[in-house]
């Protein structure tokens, strides 16, 4: 067999199911020393099974991992990071009440007689640390980082045990603009020093600016790979979708200048948010931008009723919200809340229960559940939303824009006069992600007004009428109009801005 | 229970573990309830006996109903250990009001024991936040320690209280009204959990309590509600014990409470919340009483009966973390 010495890593038709999932599908990569490889496709195209593989979270049915030439088998992450391969997950898994130092030498502390070694420790810290560059305390106790200084501590860690290939599995999901900024300039450093870079992710651009090459995913095969810079946007996303898109955002339509006001939030304060008023009109799309941390989701659950408001009222169509969800759903303001998984469905129950859960007073006679009105309804709605899933199959078997779509239909039955969208988009793949918008544009279109929550700028710009910026729980600008611009946006988030507040 | 469990702890996440983690998950303790039947009645001409058959019915009333009301608390994502203490308690208030006062006036007071109780535990976990497994843990001293004070540690006897022992002990159909108030209580709570919007609301609080609560579910109501359907139904599963052998003990129901898990755990819920069908708590209570009364028809030793229960209890959480890792 014939070595290429350059070949940091190569996987030989490899194969992996799921039950009846077939995850991937013979796929064949080599991925060459030194350079940032990236993995790009639509969720279930197999991108992140097969980091995974290769990182020894999962092993794989058929084919082989080989390793600069020679086959190898990883029965746990464990056995790939004595051999150099570390993976940097999506969620940070490290242990929160340890300090910095103490995660990254977990398991593999300098000891002497059987206690740790705390002197080398520290040395031995402090010249990793200088070597990667990162503005860490060795003492700062992990639970109290934000995400992305966590995700330094995973580096760290897989540096520490000398790791040279490193799998970044979405690691942007869940920074801010300028936490990913960092990010990438760290990605860009372990390659200039020869380390290895696998790269999953749903971000493009990320991908196009970051990597040296490309491999292009779609229903578990390998599409193609190539070098990155003779790849666009717009080249990635047909290959993954097989097919070229559309626009990536629907037509905006304005609501009429004399719709009225249905929703007015007065001096709302609760935790995390001071001081916000804000009024939603009927038919607009109200886009909420700002960092992590500023306060958005914190907003929308204070207007929702789901943390309790220290001051200030909110008022739809006349009544004053009693500050509970049952109280909000009940006068039509409807929450998609940012976290699926954590504060949206219940997965292993049936579509059915997930969707009609905060209606199902309306399908009750004598306490008991009308379950033939109740499936109409629910699939009526999962219509609008265009899904048309088994209503007795569990939550958690559909794919991330199907749960989505799964907590749209469910707002849209208690036919809310507002809905609240936080991060709708968030985490699922780009064909959904229109579906998404389409949904979001087609409500506005019938009379609802909705809050769009984004990280995403470009989305906030390609949807919202007029956006507010928060800082520091505060809202601190209005823009619309020819202001509404990405500059203008981010500057305003950064409180590099002089506009005054809405 | 043994066939279905060799892959336990197998790290292979292959897809033939995962065709019987799915099968193990449907068909669930159906499997060995009958594989264990099939094994006693071929093993023990007696147990097939119209007589040995009615007489488990009539043994496990008690149970099964404590165990389908400790159900609906497991769904919603707590757990009952009071239920041993009340079901002592509940049993020796009923006997002693039914000898001093009436047997209907006994019954009563039996049971409005059970639901204070189980209203302090729900109160307990949600409004002081307490871990439903330490708080129902030390509101069993509170009760047995009542228990204690109630009858000043004594066995409490009632004999010749013909009335009193009519409400467990009549004959319908050759089956004691124990056995048919139990089957009633477990058909309405089939229904009540599978039917009705508060059913669906259980599931849900258990299932997902962030989410339920984001979409408007009381989920401390429901909560509460779970606790003060389980120490009522540990209230009358006292007091038609209490009823059947017309004598009352504070600690007659040491065991119940790990029975009645088992039982629970055995049929399919989870201990995490979110799942479990009463027709299969049913089913887990009576494999558990198949095992017992095999034991009791082989004439072996009942300290081993013990530890192959605890043994089976163990099983039944190993699979249920098993099953879950397919997700």
């Amino acid at each position: 067999m014939q070595v290429d010495e350059a070949v940091h890593l190569e996987v030989r038709g490899l194969g992996k199911s799921f039950g009846a999932t077939r995850a991937l599908d013979d796929v064949s990569i080599a991925v060459r020393q030194g350079t940032v490889h990236a993995f790009v496709g639509e969720n279930g195209a197999g991108k992140s099974t097969l980091g995974k593989i290769i990182a020894g979270v999962f092993a794989q049915d058929q084919g082989d991992l080989m390793l600069r030439g020679t086959t190898v088998s990883f029965g746990s992450p464990r056995q790939a990071l004595v051999r150099g391969i570390a993976l940097v997950a999506q969620e940070v898994a490290l242990v929160p009440r340890l300090t910095v130092a103490e995660n990254v030498f977990l398991g593999a502390e300098p000891k002497r007689a059987g206690f740790i070694d705390r002197g080398s420790l520290r040395a031995r810290f402090d010249r990793l640390i200088a070597d990667a560059g990162f503005d860490l305390q060795a003492g700062s106790v992990v639970g109290h980082l934000p995400i992305a200084a966590q995700q330094q501590v995973e580096i760290l860690r897989a540096l520490a045990r000398e790791a040279d290939l490193l799998v970044f599995d979405e690691p942007s999901a869940s920074l801010s603009s300028v936490e990913v900024e960092r990010l990438h300039q760290i990605i860009r450093a372990l390659g200039a020093r020869g380390h290895t870079v696998i790269l999953v992710s749903h971000f493009l651009s990320e991908v196009l600016d970051l990597s040296d090459v490309v491999t292009v995913l779609r229903d578990g095969r390998v599409v193609r790979t190539s070098q990155t810079k003779d790849e666009t946007e717009a080249s990635l996303v047909t290959g993954m979708l097989g097919r070229p898109v559309g626009r990536a955002y629907p037509e905006k339509r304005l609501p009429p200048a004399d719709s009225r006001v249905v929703l007015d939030v007065a001096g709302l304060s609760a935790p995390g948010v001071a001081d916000a008023t804000l009024s939603l009109r009927a038919g607009e799309i109200v886009g909420l931008a700002g960092l992590i941390g500023a306060g958005r989701s914190e907003l929308a659950r204070a207007i929702y009723g789901a943390t309790a408001a220290t001051a200030g009222a909110v008022t739809t169509a006349g009544t004053t919200l009693a500050g509970r969800p049952a109280a909000s759903i009940a006068a039509g303001v409807a929450l998609i809340p940012e976290s699926r998984k954590d504060d949206g469905l219940i997965l292993r129950r049936p579509i059915r229960e997930n969707v009609s859960l905060t209606s199902l007073r309306r399908f009750e006679r004598l306490g008991f559940v009308r379950r033939g009105a109740e499936g109409a309804q629910v699939r009526h709605a999962l219509e609008r939303v265009d899904a048309s899933p088994i209503l007795e199959s569990s939550a958690g078997s559909l794919s991330g824009g199907n749960q989505q779509k799964l907590l749209f239909a469910r707002a849209l039955l208690i036919r809310p006069g507002v809905l609240i969208a936080d991060e709708p988009t968030r985490g699922i793949d780009v064909g959904a992600k229109r579906d998404i918008y389409d949904v979001l544009v087609r409500l506005a279109a019938d009379g609802m007004a909705i809050l769009l929550i984004s990280n995403e700028v470009e989305e906030i710009l390609g949807l919202a009428h007029r956006v507010l910026v928060m800082r520091g729980g505060r809202l601190v600008a209005e823009l619309s109009g020819p202001d509404m611009t990405e500059g203008g946006i981010v500057s305003a988030a950064f409180g590099t801005t002089t506009t005054s507040a809405a | 229970m043994s066939a279905n469990t060799v892959g336990v702890g197998d790290p292979a996440t292959t897809p033939t573990s995962q065709r019987v983690a799915r099968i193990v998950g449907r068909a669930g303790i159906l499997i060995p309830f009958l594989i264990a039947f099939v094994v006693l009645a071929i093993i023990s001409p007696p147990f097939l006996r119209v007589g040995n058959l009615t007489n488990i019915l009539d043994q496990q009333a008690g149970i099964i109903i404590v165990a389908c009301a400790g159900t609906f608390v497991l769904i919603a994502g707590g757990i009952d250990l009071s239920i041993g203490a009340i079901y002592g308690l509940a049993g020796a208030v009923a006997l002693t009001t039914a000898s001093s006062v009436s047997p209907v006036v006994g019954v009563m007071a039996g049971l409005a024991v059970g639901l204070a109780v189980g209203i302090a535990n729900g109160v307990v976990v949600t409004q002081f936040r307490i871990n439903p497994l330490i708080g129902t843990l030390a509101m069993t001293f509170v009760v047995s320690g009542i228990a204690a004070i109630v009858t000043k540690g004594n066995l409490v006897v009632a004999l010749g209280n013909h009335d009193f022992q009519a409400f467990a002990g009549t004959k319908i159909l050759g089956v004691s009204s124990a056995a048919w108030i139990m089957i009633v209580i477990a058909v309405l709570a089939a229904v009540l959990l599978s039917r009705t919007t508060f059913g669906r609301y259980v599931y849900a609080t258990g299932g997902n309590t962030q989410a339920a609560r984001l979409g408007g579910v009381r989920v401390n109501a429901i909560r509460v509600s779970t606790f003060a359907l389980s120490g009522t139904a540990a209230a009358l599963a006292g007091t038609l014990d209490a009823s059947r052998v017309l004598s009352a003990q504070a600690s007659s129901g040491q065991f119940l409470t790990f029975t009645v898990l088992t039982g629970i755990i055995v049929g399919g819920t989870s201990i995490l919340g979110g799942e479990g069908t009463i027709g299969r708590t049913v089913l887990g209570c009576l494999f558990v009483a198949l095992i017992a009364n095999g034991f009791n028809l082989l004439g072996l030793d009942p300290f081993y009966q013990q530890v192959t229960l605890g043994v089976i209890l163990l099983l039944a959480v190993g699979v249920d973390a098993w099953s879950r890792r397919f997700e």
